[in-house]
């Protein structure tokens, strides 16, 4: 009979191997899809994605806005998913940091632009960490379930932005709130280094860091591990399990309402049911498979945005239907899932019972 | 009054495809698999129907046959629930063999259903040529035919209980049977249990990993019927890559808790969300504004109701006690 066992002495190298190996053979099932489909050569197909992630400067940089997006969401949702709290409200998170940065951008738009930016910064960070908050108190003195809470806190939002935009829409009517200061860039990021994404990029990496050490290196980042590990641990350590949920979800949304206030500066320079476009949940697999350490969510993010924006490059080279890069994000996702079952355990023969 | 029958049938409409969703769902729940798939689910319901329908339909055409309608229901019917019950099985797979973390095995699976079948709705909506669009109007007719056209009833009754396809009366029968199922025989408790509580069970001689399977592959099969009532009875056989399977997925993943992980509560509930989900949609009556504070209404009274539950601490009401959680026996 076949055993399983715990296995806990796995090399780093030897787990990103077999991460490593997970994505080959499900790029080798997708390079068979491809062809069914399209009767194209896989690797040539492959190629051509490799075109559309990195081929010229204007692409790459559109690779590095995505990223930074991303990277910025996964970030956020690290400290609550360490304390293994199932924040999936980031897209509402974001949602509201967006309309909050929308508001500002609206009807602040005579502040000095660099007071400004800050203004939306520091209050897209506390819508989105007020939209973690609710559910997190929830949790802490009712113990709701806090995926549910935090599922429907999305969609709370996502009503909440449609109402501001029958507010904000122009013209009367349209539905779409359109450009705002389209010509006066308030609220706009500045351009640096020559360079449009640069500060979407500079802030992503600055969260990196922040969040990494912030979970390793302070007392309040212990608290999260320990809680994570066991709320019965933690309450013989004295720390107060409440407290330290409130917190740290408040937190990790917070993160989430700034990626929210970089989709409306930084990006979009607008705001609609659409500004989050389902990243909310993504970030979730990007902050799930990198195991919460934040340098890796870098190559988590960079993996998924070269296979969605490289399936688009696909889909319009060989004319194909758009929606082909969610199929085989979904098995590469598939894979990876399933892969860290061989990190964690391992398969044994166990000796006969009645022997 | 025309306003009114509207209104009523709106809510029976949408409320079937949510009421499948979410019994299947709450099926899937008692095994304690909080299964977050279940909009990836209905859209792999929904795209095979159509795919086989439409194959099938093909089929009869070039031959020459004219298709018999036990074949146009069947076909259709079992590929929808097979290939839901394929996508659970994925996620049963990943998350009770492989361990995998529920949320995100979910998560993916709804990434994964929504793509699928809009990529292939899409790409059948080329293969049929013409405008574009595909249309499969011989199974369409089939589903939709009224199921009891002969009773001699007012024409109100008629109109507003009385005219759907078989669909919308099996949803009740199927909510109905997992009412049953769950609380009068031996398997349903046992399946409770395993939600409840796996180590126990597993004690007692139930075999968890089957138990768990089997919940999640036959309750997502169900939910995947919301997706083929949707395609093929109410949007009458055709593909829309509008969005509206996903936000009825996650109007049953709601109701779920708005139900308290009961069928028979779920059973008028779903009426009740799908009538809260068409009422804003009568634009032109309602203003935007309040149209949208209205559209939050399902959520935050799910909201409202998940933290009631909580607050009444009553045993009957509260989420199975393992939901989202693996079970390893090794680590009892």
């Amino acid at each position: 009979m076949l055993r399983i066992q715990k296995r806990t002495n796995m090399l780093l190298w030897q787990r990103w191997i077999t991460r490593l190996a997970a994505i080959v053979l499900a790029l080798v099932i997708n390079a068979v899809i491809i062809f069914a489909l399209t009767k194209l050569n896989p690797l040539k197909v492959y190629g051509s994605m490799f075109e559309g992630v990195f081929g010229t400067p204007l692409i790459l940089w559109d690779t590095i806005r995505r990223v930074s997006m991303l990277l910025c969401i996964g970030v956020g949702l690290a400290p609550a998913f360490k304390m293994k709290f199932w924040n999936i409200g980031a897209e509402g998170q974001i949602l509201v940091g967006g309309i909050a940065a929308a508001a500002c951008m609206i009807y602040l738009g005579n502040l000095p632009n660099a007071l400004l930016l800050v203004v939306m910064f520091v209050l897209a960070a506390a819508a989105g960490g007020l939209w973690g908050f609710v559910p997190a108190i929830a949790k802490a003195r009712l113990n709701t379930n806090e995926t549910l809470f935090t599922l429907m806190m999305n969609y709370i939002a996502i009503q909440l932005t449609s109402f501001f935009v029958t507010f904000w829409e122009t013209p009367q009517g349209s539905g779409k709130v359109g450009i705002i200061n389209p010509n006066t860039y308030k609220g706009w990021f500045p351009q640096l280094f020559g360079q449009r994404y640069m500060l979407n990029l500079i802030i992503a990496l600055v969260l990196v860091v922040l969040v990494f050490l912030y979970l390793r290196y302070t007392k309040q980042g212990y608290e999260i591990a320990v809680v994570g590990e066991s709320h019965n641990t933690a309450k013989y350590a004295g720390i107060s399990v409440q407290a330290v949920t409130v917190r740290t979800v408040t937190i990790s949304g917070a993160i989430c309402g700034i990626a929210g206030f970089i989709a409306v500066a930084g990006q979009g320079h607008t705001i609609s049911t659409s500004t989050a476009g389902g990243r909310g949940f993504i970030a979730i697999i990007v902050a799930w498979l990198a195991k919460f350490n934040t340098f890796f969510m870098i190559l988590i993010s960079l993996l998924i945005v070269f296979l969605e924006k490289g399936a688009e490059e696909i889909a319009s080279n060989f004319n194909i239907n758009n929606d082909l890069s969610k199929v085989l994000m979904g098995i590469i996702l598939f894979f990876i899932l399933g892969s860290e079952f061989f990190i964690n355990y391992k398969l044994a023969l166990s000796k006969a019972e009645n022997a | 009054m025309e306003i009114i029958i509207t209104l009523i049938k709106a809510a029976i409409t949408f409320g079937t495809v949510i009421m499948y969703g979410s019994v299947g769902e709450i099926l899937t729940e008692k095994s304690g698999n909080l299964n977050l798939g279940v909009p990836g689910t209905m859209y792999m319901g929904g795209i095979a129907s159509l795919a086989s329908a439409f194959f099938y339909e093909r089929a009869c055409e070039s031959s020459g046959v004219a298709p018999s309608t036990a074949l146009l229901i069947l076909i259709p019917f079992l590929s929808a629930f097979l290939f839901a019950a394929f996508g659970g099985l994925i996620y049963s797979f990943l998350t009770i063999t492989l361990r995998a973390n529920q949320n995100v095995t979910g998560l993916t699976l709804t990434i994964f259903g929504a793509g699928l079948a809009n990529f292939f709705g899409g790409s059948l909506n080329k293969l049929a040529g013409g405008v574009g669009q595909i249309s499969v109007s011989q199974t369409s007719r089939a589903f939709s035919a009224s199921l009891f056209s002969f009773l001699p009833l007012p024409d109100i009754l008629m109109r507003t209980l009385f005219n759907y396809g078989f669909l919308v009366y099996l949803a009740i029968v199927v909510a109905v049977a997992a009412h049953f199922f769950l609380n009068k025989t031996n398997a349903g408790l046992n399946l409770r249990a395993v939600g409840e509580n796996p180590a126990t069970a597993d004690a007692a001689g139930v075999n968890v990993t089957r138990h768990k399977y089997l919940a999640t592959c036959i309750g997502t099969g169900i939910s995947g019927l919301g997706g083929l009532f949707y395609t093929l009875d109410y949007i009458g056989g055709t593909w829309a890559n509008d969005g509206r399977i996903e936000t009825l997925g996650w109007l049953a993943v709601a109701l779920v808790i708005f139900a308290t992980w009961k069928p028979l509560r779920s059973l008028w509930s779903s009426y009740l969300f799908g009538l809260l989900y068409w009422v804003p949609q009568l634009s032109q009556n309602i203003k935007r504004r309040p149209q949208s504070l209205f559209m939050m209404l399902p959520y935050v009274v799910t909201i409202l109701v998940l933290i009631f539950v909580s607050l009444r601490k009553k045993k009957e009401n509260q989420p199975p006690e393992s939901l989202g959680l693996a079970y390893f026996r090794e680590e009892r």
